[in-house]
């Protein structure tokens, strides 16, 4: 049992750190969002020359040859910088995709070119019908010769609007809810019969929903018929990555408000010196390490063989880290005041995407309840 | 939180605002990432093979040496009396795992604060009669710490046989969680002090051989904290009165003790007059990793699942019933981040080599006890209507058992004795003031 980040990793993080210390202030940011794409290409560029892009990614395939805990390490950092470049669909889902379920060829020619910041991807799984479910598909593939033939529509895929290409799942065969029958697909976004309206979220993210009509593609991800399985080890990296980006947004959240209670003063005294303001510090602290705790859980339950464990501690840490990034987030802007309420200060972006993460790919109350059934 | 280190992760990292004037795009050069290769050691939250071969030890040696009457009366719920904690602290000791936290020279484990985490967590759920916290985690180390050489050769050995039962003297009614507030004075005269005043809330003095007792020396001192000193009195000492008080769970546990001219030898300090507000201090901080009794939050988990499968509700048992599993379900999730949050602070304690005491102790303290009273709530809570009689003593007159419900009325002593639980070990939010002074630098 070890939670001491080895040498390396406190290398990398101080490079993201002092990458993000140079160009990511909240002013930055502001510009940065102010683009045509909703996010910055310069900072992509650079997230690309510093090696961040590769960063889970064999080194054969032009990687950083880094794990789940490198990217828990940046994605931390990024929720403390409240970043919004496409690095969470692309290098982790996107990612995440291709390492587990690519064949050599795909890995060869997707991982270096998203490495060296070239190629963009979302995963456009979720339908509107569906809500949490994973199994809930309709949108469908129908073979059509050697290529299939794909219809439906896919929401709020994250960064959909950049992405260049796209992890589609799509029902081969059986109907709505069934387990078997999901397949994923590689589309490119501007193939024949793809349409994407992009928009903004809550958090200042993009994402777009995806109309699929009649869209011919001959890429399978993985094994025809057997989606589900992919789709979940995808989300469970997802969930580790977006928890470890609530920590750092804790983080921030944590240190700002302790900054204000110290020059913030009324009745003659900064509100720092009142205790009722200190057990709630107190709390808001104890709440993220409880957090971080889980955060740690997810990360380290990836690589566990043992499926059913696996998505056991998972769930548990989509509660745990929910429901602090939720009681640390209010809690932030309560201890502000006026000043949490207003758009231009930055605790409250820090918990619109504390919102967004909570209830991407499930809330603490549909884990809760999968929890439930499992009490025994 | 700037500065502090988390255990875990050393995190310092720039907030989003923290400098609105820095130039936008500055061709920075960016640093390729380090370049080595990643060293095969990363994070792990997993047990190491002789981890997890030192808990079957540990498991098996208490389901083999657990005296059976012993374990089926905390089976049922029912708290360990002072004769049962003294036996199996006894077979305990006879194996060489009472010492917990002690070095061997003393007759101690040498253990690793894992395998203390992981000894407390098997003879908490199994569930065994805890090991005397007194004796094991506050005098002893204090002894180790502090005492002399002549100390630790009396008191040592007697303590962890549990050939001395002791108690701390700490609390005065004046004096609760300001605690260096305390009156109960010592005069030397001679080669004796002569202690008088008062202590309250004291555990298990009705039991005590011996007392480790906070006294008033120089009541003269600049700041109060300089003024203390830390003795050991024999209980037998003429001029000490023990007088009970009833919890609210119906037990006997605390007491009063009053000193009226009680005679305590000189060579009964710990450590140098009027400095025993440092030993308090080490004695307080020394041993918290255990503080959260998670085993024991696991055990009342574990009796409230088996209590419900035997109980109905709206028609069906009650372990089949949505609103209950979701709240199982939410103290399992929140005693799996106290877990892993324990861990990392033994974890970084082990790696330390000991030292100071983590504030993130404080919050083992806060979310354990608050577990603790939210699993003994629970069982209370599944025991329904048949929580209120005290069930024992009715069963022992109709000359009938039912185990079901003597854990019924057992699940209601420990749900109200373990609302001491965030009273004692400093109140939660004393803990609270520590974290605001110690972690948030207010």
């Amino acid at each position: 049992m070890d939670f001491e980040p080895s040498d390396d990793q406190r290398l990398l993080l101080e490079s993201v750190s002092r990458m993000l210390a140079d160009n990511y202030n909240f002013a930055q940011r502001k510009t940065y969002i102010a683009q045509p794409e909703g996010w910055s290409p310069a900072i992509w560029s650079q997230f690309a020359e510093l090696g961040l892009l590769g960063l889970p990614f064999p080194e054969q395939y032009g990687g950083y040859g880094g794990g789940a805990q490198e990217t828990m390490l940046v994605m931390q950092a990024f929720g403390k910088a409240l970043v919004v470049e496409p690095f969470f669909p692309t290098v982790v889902l996107g990612g995440t995709a291709i390492m587990i379920a690519g064949t050599d060829a795909q890995k060869q020619a997707i991982l270096p070119a998203i490495a060296e910041g070239s190629l963009k991807m979302a995963f456009a799984h979720a339908e509107r019908q569906a809500r949490y479910d994973l199994n809930d598909v309709v949108t469908t593939a129908k073979k059509d010769g050697s290529a299939w033939v794909l219809d439906g529509s896919k929401t709020v895929v994250a960064h959909g609007d950049s992405a260049d290409k796209l992890v589609v799942s799509a029902r081969t065969s059986g109907d709505r809810y069934d387990v078997e029958g999901i397949t994923l697909f590689l589309v490119d976004t501007n193939a024949q019969g793809v349409a994407r309206r992009g928009y903004i979220t809550r958090d200042e993210t993009r994402a777009a929903d995806i109309s699929l009509s009649n869209v011919r593609v001959t890429e399978v991800l993985g094994e025809v018929g057997k989606g589900l399985a992919i789709v979940e080890k995808i989300v469970e990296a997802g969930i580790a990555a977006t928890a470890a980006e609530t920590v750092g947004a804790m983080e921030a959240m944590n240190d700002m408000t302790l900054e204000y209670s110290k020059t913030r003063v009324q009745f003659g005294q900064p509100i720092g010196t009142y205790q009722v303001v200190q057990h709630r510090l107190a709390d808001m602290f104890m709440t993220q390490e409880q957090g971080r705790s889980m955060a740690m859980l997810a990360t380290m339950s990836l690589d566990n063989a043992d499926p059913v464990e696996r998505a056991h501690d998972l769930a548990m840490a989509k509660v745990g880290v929910g429901q602090a990034g939720r009681y640390v987030s209010q809690s932030a802007v309560q201890m502000h005041g006026g000043i949490g309420m207003t758009e231009e200060y930055a605790v409250g972006h820090y918990f619109r995407r504390c919102m967004v993460i909570e209830r991407l790919f499930g809330d603490p109350a549909y884990y809760l309840h999968r929890l439930a059934n499992e009490v025994a | 939180m700037p500065g502090i280190a988390f255990v875990g992760l050393i995190i310092e990292l720039p907030n989003a605002v923290a400098d609105d004037n820095t130039p936008l795009h500055p061709p920075h050069p960016s640093p390729k990432l380090p370049a080595s290769r990643r060293e095969p050691k990363l994070m792990d939250l997993r047990f190491t093979p002789e981890e997890i071969a030192f808990r079957e030890e540990v498991r098996t040696f208490i389901r083999e040496n657990l005296p059976a009457d012993i374990h089926a009366k905390m089976k049922l719920g029912h708290h360990p009396n002072k004769e049962d904690t003294v036996r199996w602290q006894r077979i305990l000791n006879a194996k060489g795992w009472a010492g917990l936290s002690w070095p061997k020279e003393w007759g101690g484990t040498g253990w690793t604060a894992i395998q203390k985490m992981i000894f407390l967590e098997e003879n908490q759920v199994a569930p065994a009669p805890e090991l005397s916290s007194f004796n094991i985690t506050m005098i002893g180390p204090v002894l180790i710490q502090f005492g002399t050489e002549e100390q630790k050769k009396r008191f040592l050995p007697r303590a962890a046989n549990i050939d001395d039962w002791w108690c701390q003297g700490f609390s005065e009614p004046g004096a609760g969680s300001d605690l260096a507030s305390l009156k109960t004075s010592a005069k030397l005269e001679g080669d004796h002090y002569v202690v008088n005043g008062q202590k309250i809330w004291t555990s298990t003095a009705h039991h005590a051989d011996w007392c480790f007792l906070l006294v008033r020396t120089n009541p003269n001192a600049r700041k109060r904290q300089e003024g203390i000193s830390f003795l050991l009195v024999d209980m037998k000492t003429p001029g000490i009165t023990v007088r009970p008080i009833i919890s609210i769970d119906g037990s006997h546990h605390l007491n009063e003790v009053f000193f009226d001219d009680v005679k305590v030898p000189k060579d009964q300090l710990v450590h140098q007059e009027n400095k025993g507000w440092d030993v308090a201090k080490f004695l307080l901080g020394n041993e918290r990793t255990g503080i959260a009794r998670l085993g024991k939050s696991k055990e009342r988990v574990i009796a409230s699942i088996d209590m419900a499968k035997q109980v109905n509700a709206n028609g069906r048992p009650l372990i089949e019933d949505p609103t209950f599993r979701q709240r199982v379900a939410q103290l399992q999730v929140d005693m799996k981040a106290l877990e892993i949050t324990q861990y990392r602070v033994v974890s970084a304690h082990d790696k330390a080599g000991g030292g100071r005491p983590d504030p993130l102790s404080s919050v083992l303290k806060v979310k354990g006890t608050e577990l603790l009273q939210a699993t003994t709530e629970l069982a209370i809570d599944v025991a329904g209507p048949m929580a209120t009689p005290i069930w024992a003593q009715e069963l022992a007159a109709l000359n009938e058992s039912d185990d079901m419900l003597e854990a019924s009325s057992a699940s209601v002593g420990s749900y109200l004795f373990l609302r001491a639980a965030s009273i004692y070990g400093g109140t939660n939010e004393i803990q609270k003031n520590i974290l605001t002074k110690a972690v948030l630098g207010l």
